[in-house]
């Protein structure tokens, strides 16, 4: 017997351009994704959202920083609020830091040049409802494509709030500690530079952004039963 | 209004920036490159003009943790 498609709601915004492999990946490893576009002020009775990459808005003024103000962020907040898996990968990060809902912020990389690799990540924390699949101490092989990929942490961030970092010496943007992804303090809003959603298949390269979207297609699949 | 990266945050375009005018031989200590917004403002007097883009810039304009602001009314001369 298959188990049930849990619905994740993809936000889109204009100039989002990675919305439709997000959606394309969710539903490869078992969920049901629906858009959510910007201006809709309510998500779909969805049980998890993903923030996709790309460059909303132009990336104008800093990245991230006018998608914070679309409706759908108000209704996404409210949906953090009580506990709902939020996943905002690349740009989605950048609008996250920016909106309050992950500490810290991401600026231009060290280099200041734009890069696009495979690049090598440690995982750091196993029970996250977004790295559940993955092994402690476990490398994942995840590409980037960023320009304003370098996180730079509050003092106060704990340093369980780090789920991945780039191995050693493969930092692709100067970020503080080699940080790659951070959770918030609930454990339920995670942001990352790599994309997932283009790893979910060896033959393109690397199956392992799959382990990350897949935990967050359980975490969601757990939350409808609890609904239901 | 000018925004400005705060001291201390790494600022890469100034660096390129500085680096690029010591190449060309002028004698540059430190460069920082932030970013002038020109607004015009609908308000009944300067103090008010000024309050209210103090607001968009914590809204909006500028991120506190990365960046400072300076206000410049027209007649102070930006």
């Amino acid at each position: 017997m298959s188990e049930p498609r849990p619905r994740i709601g993809v936000l889109v915004f204009p100039g989002s351009n990675d919305d439709r492999d997000a959606a394309w990946a969710l539903s490869a490893v078992g969920a049901e994704p629906r858009f959510v576009w910007h201006a809709d002020p309510e998500l779909p009775g969805v049980d998890a959202v993903v923030l996709p990459g790309g460059f909303s808005y132009g990336d104008y003024l800093r990245a991230g920083a006018i998608a914070r103000f679309a409706p759908a962020m108000e209704a996404l907040a409210a949906f953090a609020a009580e506990g709902g898996p939020v996943l905002g990968i690349c740009n989605g990060f950048q609008i996250l830091c920016e909106a309050g809902l992950l500490p810290g912020v991401l600026r231009p990389n060290v280099s200041l040049s734009f890069v696009c690799r495979d690049v090598p990540l440690v995982v750091e924390r196993e029970d996250t409802l977004f790295t559940a699949r993955c092994e402690q101490g476990q490398t994942l092989v995840i590409p980037v494509k960023h320009g304003d990929g370098c996180y730079q942490a509050p003092v106060d961030l704990r340093p369980e709030q780090v789920v991945l970092r780039y191995a050693r010496g493969e930092n692709p943007n100067g970020s503080d500690d080699d940080i790659a992804a951070v959770v918030n303090a609930h454990g339920n809003v995670l942001g990352l530079m790599p994309h997932p959603e283009h790893a979910v298949d060896p033959l393109l390269g690397s199956g392992d952004g799959g382990l990350i979207l897949a935990s967050l297609v359980d975490a969601a699949r757990e939350r409808s039963y609890a609904r239901a | 209004m000018l925004v400005r990266p705060k001291n201390g945050i790494l600022d890469p375009q100034g660096e390129a920036v500085e680096r690029s005018l010591r190449q060309l031989g002028f004698p540059v200590e430190d460069a920082r490159v932030g970013r002038v917004i020109d607004l015009e403002v609908d308000a009944a007097s300067a103090e008010d003009a000024r309050a209210e883009v103090e607001r968009m810039c914590e809204r909006l304009l500028a991120n506190p943790l990365i960046e400072s602001f300076e206000i410049a009314l027209p007649d102070n001369g930006l």
